[in-house]
């Protein structure tokens, strides 16, 4: 008997640490290209490795960084959401919208106290997720189409907001937490740092987190085990949508400004921020701390183009090339799980 | 076989093995232009294992293979089919979401000279074939909207029109009604007559006198018996089929075997006037508490549908069920696991997760009982470990990845993920398939304590022994109607074979 027992942990050590740095890829990876790059900027440019500079990095990836909490749960069940950009335009236009502007900005707003102008704007990110939620649910749109037309309903929401102004007052509260900062640290870095750690502990300690990602891992499964996937599937699309609503909020107050288009770059970032640190797009693999590692890869690689002299224009591609590399590890961690698992 | 012809084909000696184990051991077959042979055994008695070496899909294989006459060596099925022999598959094997007409020419669709498809004269022909085989649709429908017996008709239907010499059918009736089962007889005739040589694989005995010449019977990858049709009867076959002697390990269960008196316990699930599609039609059974009721029947009886009927993952057109007397109808599978429903399908990989630790595997049914918001990782290792020592789960580990357990370990898991919720129904779908002898009567000894705690247990089954070695009462599923209840009488595989 006792040998039965101790032959499985002695075959697991026999399998020794080729194999299971092979499992731990999908980890690893991001990190040393992470250590990759910042070496090489660091290398490259005096002025990339300073703490001044570290600051800026954590700033820059702050918004991306909020957006991508949602979007690694909608990840994590191998479902996508598109809208997210879009979303978080419409939230920070609408907070907006609700607030009192100088007399010239001329867009026919209603001005509301602060707390109502923040809650009226949480709310209609939640119910854009919502209608998300039930297109992908009850309707049976995949996500990939549904967060498509969203992306342009929440564009079209904001463009009848703004009217092609620009709106620049936010309340109070938010231009503080946007652009303000406390013993030197910026509050849109604590407000990130907050959500982060609290997405890391849903998914981590929480049933939900659990069911997360059993989902992800095995949708059929999930259901075979009665567990309700519909809600949990619509739950992702909402959470997604007020992370990206509270990302738009902060970001608009961080840019000092509310328009249309403001936020179309975070899209892809954010995706990239949650593929590149090692989530997969397969479903059930990854997590918040991935994600954070996705950031910085990001945040370095952006930040680091602008300190060494490279044709701005040669950066786009760049950037293309790294976010392909990290798909390219992404598929080819997931074939060698699947080996193992075999 | 008619006298003085020639055979179209001729196997010598064939011996074919997967990864040690002989599938086919030196087997001798030969099919004359004409006929229509028909093939039977049980399941993995090496019929389809056969007809897959005659269409070219397996490759490796020793023996002679002859075609009129001359020694052939087919490299792939593409080979086989260039040589006019064709098969429909036991799965459907159609592109669901192309035309009526595009599934009839697939791969050969009429072109003009440019190489474009002509699609009013596909349109026509392909509506004429389906009309001399009696079926009457627009060839410019999309395939994926008929019913799937139509659909099986349609494959059947290309294959029979492809001009092939030689044509397999393997189990191409267990979708049709019976008027549809006619009209592939009368075809199959026809063709008979034009001088294509058929093989019919067929569970269904009766089916396979009517319509062959030639009847083969396969046992354990060997040639037992090739009689003429009229020559023999359907209670010869099934002793041929099933062997006499008992050289296997195992019950043969070819004695019989007395099932007790129903149990007058509380009825769990009353189900009543079920009816799906062309699926299942007015299916009335009750199952009780401390009971085994098994549910026999072949591939496609509509098995699988009442099971997912059951646990809320399908809808039934008609019909109603109730749980300990109330009335439920399941919109999901959480609403059947929460009137205390449970389902192990009969994939492992449709109902574990493979890549997560063992005892996530086991909690996952019990999760929201034992935390409301926070997980408690300590508390679900713990019921875990129980359960695999009480199931004597091998490694006993529950942190190790469900995948790297052997299947029939995985299969108690699967157990064992319900036997902490407890259900009051566990539905089982082919519960022992693919084990061997030591955890098959694991998994029997399971089951018999789980009656012995009051659960009602419904065990779905292809294979005569599973539903024989667990079951106290016995339901026999036909053609998705049910046509048989076995109670308080002798069974026996035979009896069993007989009624389905």
């Amino acid at each position: 008997m006792a040998s039965s027992e101790t032959a499985p942990a002695a075959r697991q050590r026999a399998r020794g640490l080729a194999p299971f740095l092979r499992s731990q890829m999908r980890n690893i990876a991001p990190f040393l290209t992470l250590i990759f790059l910042s070496g090489f900027f660091a290398l490259a440019s005096p002025s990339f490795a300073t703490l001044d500079n570290l600051g800026n990095i954590l700033t820059q990836v702050s918004v991306t960084g909020v957006i991508a909490v949602g979007l690694t749960f909608v990840i994590l069940c191998a479902e996508i959401d598109l809208s997210i950009a879009s979303i978080a335009n419409v939230t920070g236009i609408a907070v907006a919208y609700f607030t009192v502007q100088e007399s010239y900005v001329n867009i026919p707003n209603i001005p509301l106290p602060g707390i109502a102008a923040i809650l009226l704007a949480i709310l209609l990110c939640a119910a854009l997720g919502l209608v998300n939620a039930l297109g992908l649910t009850v309707i049976g749109i995949p996500s990939f189409i549904m967060t498509l037309a969203m992306m342009q309903i929440a564009a079209g929401i904001s463009a009848l907001l703004v009217r092609g102004q620009i709106a620049y007052k936010v309340p109070d509260v938010i231009t503080t937490l946007g652009s303000g900062s406390i013993g030197g640290i910026p509050w849109i870095v604590i407000v990130a740092a907050i959500m982060l750690l609290g997405g890391h502990l849903v998914l981590t300690y929480t049933r939900f987190g659990r069911y997360v990602y059993m989902v992800g891992g095995n949708r059929e499964a999930a259901e075979y085990a009665g567990l309700n996937v519909k809600l949990i599937l619509g739950a992702v699309m909402v959470i997604s949508a007020v992370c990206s609503g509270i990302g738009g909020m902060l970001g608009v107050a961080h840019f000092g400004s509310a328009q249309q288009n403001e936020f179309d770059t975070y899209l892809l970032d954010s995706i990239a921020a949650v593929v590149v640190g090692g989530t997969s797009l397969f479903g059930g693999r990854g997590g918040i701390g991935n994600t954070i590692v996705g950031l910085f890869v990001l945040g370095v690689l952006n930040n680091g183009l602008d300190h060494v002299n490279i044709d701005s224009f040669l950066k786009i591609l760049i950037r293309g090339l790294i976010l392909l590399l990290a798909l390219i590890i992404n598929v080819y961690a997931q074939r060698l799980r699947e080996k193992a698992a075999e | 076989m008619p006298e003085g012809r020639q055979p179209i084909l001729e196997l010598q000696g064939i011996t074919k093995s997967f990864g040690g184990v002989e599938a086919l051991r030196g087997v001798d077959f030969a099919l004359s232009p004409g006929e229509i042979h028909g093939l039977v055994g049980e399941n993995g008695a090496g019929k389809s294992t056969l007809m897959k070496i005659i269409a070219g899909v397996h490759t490796e294989f020793s023996g002679r293979f002859l075609i009129d006459g001359q020694e052939t060596h087919f490299r792939s099925a593409r080979d086989a089919h260039s040589a006019g022999i064709a098969m429909v598959h036991q799965e459907l094997s159609v592109a669901p979401d192309l035309t009526v007409a595009e599934n009839v020419f697939l791969g050969n669709q009429p072109t003009n000279r440019l190489g474009l498809v002509q699609w009013r004269r596909m349109a026509r022909e392909a509506g004429e074939q389906l009309a001399r085989f009696g079926i009457d649709v627009d060839p410019m429908s999309r395939l994926g909207d008929l019913p799937i017996g139509l659909q099986q008709l349609i494959e059947i239907a290309r294959v029979l029109f492809s001009g092939a010499r030689i044509v397999i059918l393997d189990e191409p009736t267990s979708a049709l009604s019976p008027p549809e089962v006619e009209r592939l007889f009368a075809t199959l005739r026809r063709l008979r007559a034009e001088g294509t040589a058929i093989v019919f694989i067929s569970h269904f005995i009766e089916d396979i006198l009517r319509v062959s010449d030639t009847v083969t019977v396969f046992r354990n990858g060997r040639k037992v018996a090739e009689t003429a049709s009229a020559a023999t009867s359907k209670g010869a076959l099934i002793e041929a089929m099933i062997g006499r002697g008992g050289e296997a390990l195992e019950h043969s269960y070819s004695d019989d075997l007395m099932l007790p008196r129903p149990a007058d316990s509380s009825v769990v699930l009353k189900v009543d006037q079920l009816s799906l599609a062309r699926s299942l039609k007015d299916i009335s059974f009750e199952a009780r508490a401390g009971e085994v009721l098994g549910i026999y029947g072949f591939m496609g009886c509509g098995q699988q549908e009442l099971s997912r009927i059951l646990f809320g993952k399908l809808k039934p057109d008609a019909g109603t069920l109730a749980v300990e007397g109330k009335p439920k109808t399941f919109a999901s599978t959480a609403a059947a696991r929460r009137a205390g429903v449970a389902l192990v399908p009969e994939s492992r990989r449709a109902m574990l997760f493979h890549q997560e630790p063992v005892y996530k595997n086991i909690s996952i049914s019990i999760l929201d009982r034992i935390s409301a918001l926070l997980l408690k990782p300590a508390q679900e290792r713990d019921i875990a470990q129980r359960q695999v020592e009480q199931l004597q789960i091998r490694p006993p580990v529950v942190g190790l990845d469900l995948g790297m357990l052997s299947g029939g370990n995985q299969q108690k898991v699967a157990l064992a993920k319900w036997l902490t919720y407890p259900p009051k129904l566990l539905v089982l779908c082919e519960p022992t398939r693919g084990m061997d002898v030591g955890a098959k009567n694991d998994v029997i000894n399971i089951v018999r304590d789980l009656r012995a705690k009051g659960l009602a247990i419904i065990v779905l089954s292809t294979e005569p022994e599973t539903v024989l070695s667990l079951a106290d009462r016995i339901l026999v599923l036909k053609r998705g109607a049910l046509v048989r209840e076995f109670s308080n009488e002798p069974v026996s595989k035979d009896r069993l074979l007989e009624a389905a």
